[in-house]
């Protein structure tokens, strides 16, 4: 049979299945576009609910003194906000675009393992109403922060059970969509699309799904515990029968660290999928990023011990792990550097996914920095349990993995809806948010740095101005969300025909620009021709 | 490419066991929630969770295996089973990592540092908090948390009823193997054999432990709540058990169907993820002799 080597004809080969018809459609669907989309609106909306959830904490946090809400509420906000940010909002919005994605970029019909795919999006609005239910009962939600740290977690009403069994199934959900991906790109790549001519955006996630799959489990094992310690009488964490509360910081950091970079790698690969396409240039150093990858992979497993300088261990223990997290330092830079020898000299537009891309390097990378800073172990003794480190993963997260999305959104919209999205309010927002996500985390850097501590409803004085400028700045990054919803509806409704390629030169850059905009409902029914793989770079 | 449907890959389409698996799932755990929170009426809902769970099983397998007989599934098929079963298996010696990560940290560094070991540099919690404390394996903590009226307790020794079962699961381990030797070579009696054999073994096991915990709990003054020992031992060897329990009704299933006629010599995932599993199992339990029963 000959392939398709343009877009029309592709459409002519779905006589049988396509979508079926109403609410059931989305329930019962094995197709990877359909469940992409699932999970990306599930993150939008839980990206919403989170940031509610931020703007009680900054609302509350304006002024010195309490207003707004008890210290236990606060407190209840804390912990949500960061369980569904991480779990809600990021890690699906990026599943999503793994399921949309990968298949398209790697020439094939369809995620390996269609049934278990839907099964790891529907545990996931089941286990979020679990863990919204929490808030409603005796005693609130889990109040110790999102590290769920016991003795203090220990303390929790009847949320505390809840609360373990969302990160189960939150966590089983996470297992089986990283086995897919694995199991995918491994195993359904067209015909010449070697390992080392996968887009970047495919590799990071295969790292990532590995990360996944090795730390959920120990997460499960360490909610696990907590969960036994509270109603069964075991000793885990409680030193007079020989455990420790320290273990739990042990497992929960093993899964921790490595967590972090399941929330970063996906957007390295983002980025380095859209600088070359607004370079117009390969990109640099492609080997040396997947090396790069890969080191950083490994090395998220023997760092974890950097987020309890504090607790009291031993002083072996500190030097390895400061010089152990340093160490992390070098693959990253050589991503940012590969980034920037991609720009040099390159023919650059700057259209919204780029305007991200470029903020992502930029800011990301500030991030990056005051890690470093505190992975110097006596001098994170004044960091820790600051606002210094609510400022660093907050760079890390924000305009590191939120942009990331942002930027994909924007890159990958019109091949998704076949239409272009409005750019005058895309660049609109793009303005408000990055301007606005400054004004509120760059100040928290100062009232750190001065001892300002985290997770605390009240401050000193002192702090005042600095504070209600990261409050003014929360707000207004809040509000400017909503044009980014509004965008992507206007978009989805219709607006310019956006063609194949989207972007000038794009189908250089991946398979998915050869495919129509938006996409045949099954992806690769037949594997692309070899010169499209060929010509990629 | 496409040519024909038996060449390409599968994709099935309308799959309505995953909601029923979700929804099984969470009235499952929010039962044993409810339940744990003194709400009587979270056991009735375990139950109806796990009705739902256990036939959405029944539904799932069935569906896949019907595919499987019919011939829907090609080669490329196959491998992505495969490789999902092996990654699945990784996961859950992540998991079982955790718990052995934990006994590893309480023997090897938190009970000398709770006893005072000088090497740590903040050594001071014996002197402030629990003199006369030393770290001898195995303990139910300075508090001794739980254990006989005199807070003593025994520990399980290595080679009674342990012995016995690694003697067990090991057999099992061959049988399982000459089961997969029959079925390469076509002979069926020695596939039959060979899986009755290692699934009353893995039952057997099962059995065996069940009456360790028995003496455990009435005799020895060993319970899950005997410290840190107690919480470590249980654990460990009660999720192990609990695979062993999966492993050995995966193997039944897989029985049944060699009864029934299925597999052939080129075509049988099942069978080898099956076997995969019951070597995992197995290694787990090695692990656990040594370091749980043994050192
Ligand atoms: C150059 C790379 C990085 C280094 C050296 C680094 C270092 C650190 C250190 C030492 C801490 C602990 C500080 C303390 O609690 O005293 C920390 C906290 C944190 N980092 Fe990073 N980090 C890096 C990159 C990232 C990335 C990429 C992310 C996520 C996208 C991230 C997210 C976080 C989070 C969420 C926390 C706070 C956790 C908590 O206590 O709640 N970091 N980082
Ligand atoms: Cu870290």
């Amino acid at each position: 049979m000959s392939v398709t080597t343009h877009d029309d004809t592709h459409a002519h080969d779905h006589h049988d299945h396509g979508p079926a018809k109403g609410f059931m459609r989305w329930v019962t669907t094995t197709n990877h576009k359909d469940i992409g989309t699932l999970y990306l609106i599930t993150g939008l909306i839980m990206f919403f609910v989170g940031g509610a959830m931020a703007l009680v904490i900054r609302a509350e946090l304006f002024e010195p003194g309490l207003q707004y809400v008890d210290p236990h509420f606060f407190n209840q906000m804390t912990t949500l906000h960061a369980l569904i940010m991480v779990f809600g909002a990021v890690m699906p919005a990026f599943a999503g675009l793994a399921n949309w994605m990968i298949p398209m970029m790697i020439g094939a019909p369809d995620m390996a393992l269609p049934r278990m795919n839907n099964w790891s999006f529907w545990l996931l609005p089941f286990s979020f109403v679990m863990l919204a239910s929490t808030l409603f009962m005796d005693g609130g939600a889990a109040a110790a922060g999102w590290t769920l740290y016991p003795p203090l977690v220990l303390q929790t009403g009847h949320a505390l059970p809840f609360t373990v069994f969302t990160v189960h199934l939150l966590g089983m959900s996470s297992i089986m969509a990283a086995i897919n991906i694995i199991v995918t790109v491994f195993n359904m790549r067209a015909p010449g699309m070697t390992m080392m001519k996968l887009p970047l955006f495919v590799w990071t996630w295969v790292i990532t799904a590995f990360l996944l799959i090795a730390v959920m489990p120990v997460f499960a094992g360490a909610v696990t515990m907590l969960l036994t310690d509270k109603f069964f009488g075991t000793s885990f964490f409680n030193a007079a029968g020989g455990g420790d509360p320290v273990l739990y910081q042990h497992l929960f950091w093993f899964f921790g660290h490595p967590e972090v970079y399941i929330l970063i790698l996906p957007s390295f690969g983002i980025i380095s999928s859209i600088i070359p396409t607004f370079s117009r240039k390969p990109l640099f150093g492609y080997s040396s990023m997947v090396y790069a990858t890969a080191s950083i992979g490994l090395l998220s497993f023997i760092v974890w011990a950097h987020h309890q300088y504090t607790v009291g261990m031993p002083l072996a223990g500190e030097l390895y792990f400061t010089y152990a997290t340093m160490l992390i330092a070098v693959p990253t830079g050589v991503k940012v550097f590969n980034w920037l020898a991609t720009m040099w000299k390159g023919a650059m537009t700057f259209e919204t996914p780029m305007l991200y891309a470029i903020a992502f390097v930029v800011l990301f990378t500030m991030g990056g920095f005051t890690g470093l800073m505190m992975s110097i172990s006596p001098a994170d003794l004044q960091y820790h349990d600051t606002y210094f480190i609510v400022a660093h993963f907050h760079y890390v997260l924000v305009p590191g993995a939120v942009f990331a999305l942002f930027a994909a959104t924007y890159y990958w919209l019109p091949k998704w809806t076949g239409h272009m999205y409005d750019e005058r309010l895309g660049k609109l927002h793009f303005w408000l948010t990055t301007i606005s996500v400054n004004i509120c985390f760059f100040p928290q850097h100062f009232v750190g740095l001065a001892g300002m501590p985290r997770r605390i409803p009240d401050y000193a004085v002192q702090f005042a101005e600095f504070n209600a400028m990261s409050s003014v700045g929360a707000f207004v990054f809040g509000f400017s969300q909503l044009i980014f919803a509004y965008v992507i509806y206007k978009a989805i409704q219709g607006g310019e025909k956006a063609s194949s390629e989207v972007w000038e030169g794009a189908e250089a850059h991946g398979l998915e620009w050869h495919l129509p905009s938006p996409p045949p409902y099954h992806s690769w029914t037949e594997a692309p021709a070899q010169a499209l793989i060929s010509d990629l770079h | 490419m496409a040519s024909t449907t038996k060449d390409a890959y599968y994709i099935p389409h309308k799959a309505q066991w995953p909601i029923f698996g979700s929804i099984g799932l969470s009235t499952l755990l929010a039962g044993f929630a409810n339940y744990l929170n003194g709400h009587g009426f979270g056991s009735t809902m375990m139950i109806v969770g796990l009705g739902i769970l256990v036939t959405m099983l029944f539904g799932w397998f069935g569906t896949v295996i019907n595919e499987s007989e019919n011939g829907i599934f090609n080669h490329q098929v196959d491998i992505s089973f495969r490789w999902g079963m092996m990654w699945f298996i990784f996961s859950e010696v992540m998991f079982f990592a955790a718990f052995f990560g934990a006994l590893y940290y309480t023997r090897v560094l938190s009970e000398s540092w709770l006893a005072g070991d000088s090497s740590f540099s903040y050594g001071s919690t014996k002197e402030l908090l629990w003199q006369g404390f030393t770290a001898v394996w195995p303990n139910n903590g300075p508090g001794h948390v739980g254990g006989l009226e005199d807070g003593t307790f025994h520990p399980m020794g290595a080679w009674g009823l342990p012995a016995l079962n690694t003697l067990i699961l090991l057999s099992s381990g061959a049988t399982v193997t000459w089961a997969h030797w029959g079925l390469l070579a076509e002979n069926r009696a020695q596939l039959i054999k060979g899986l009755i054999a290692t699934v009353i073994l893995g039952f057997s096991f099962v059995l065996l432990q069940a009456t360790e915990y028995h003496e455990a709990y009435s005799e020895m003054g060993l319970t899950l709540g005997t410290g840190i020992y107690g919480s470590t031992f249980f654990m460990l060897t009660g999720f192990h058990g609990l695979h062993v329990t999966i492993g050995a009704i995966f193997l039944t299933v897989v029985l049944f169907r060699s009864i029934r006629g299925h597999f052939t010599a080129k075509h049988h995932f099942a069978f080898e993820a099956a076997a995969w599993y019951w070597h995992f199992v197995d290694v787990v339990w090695l692990g656990l002799f040594i370091f749980v029963y043994w050192l």
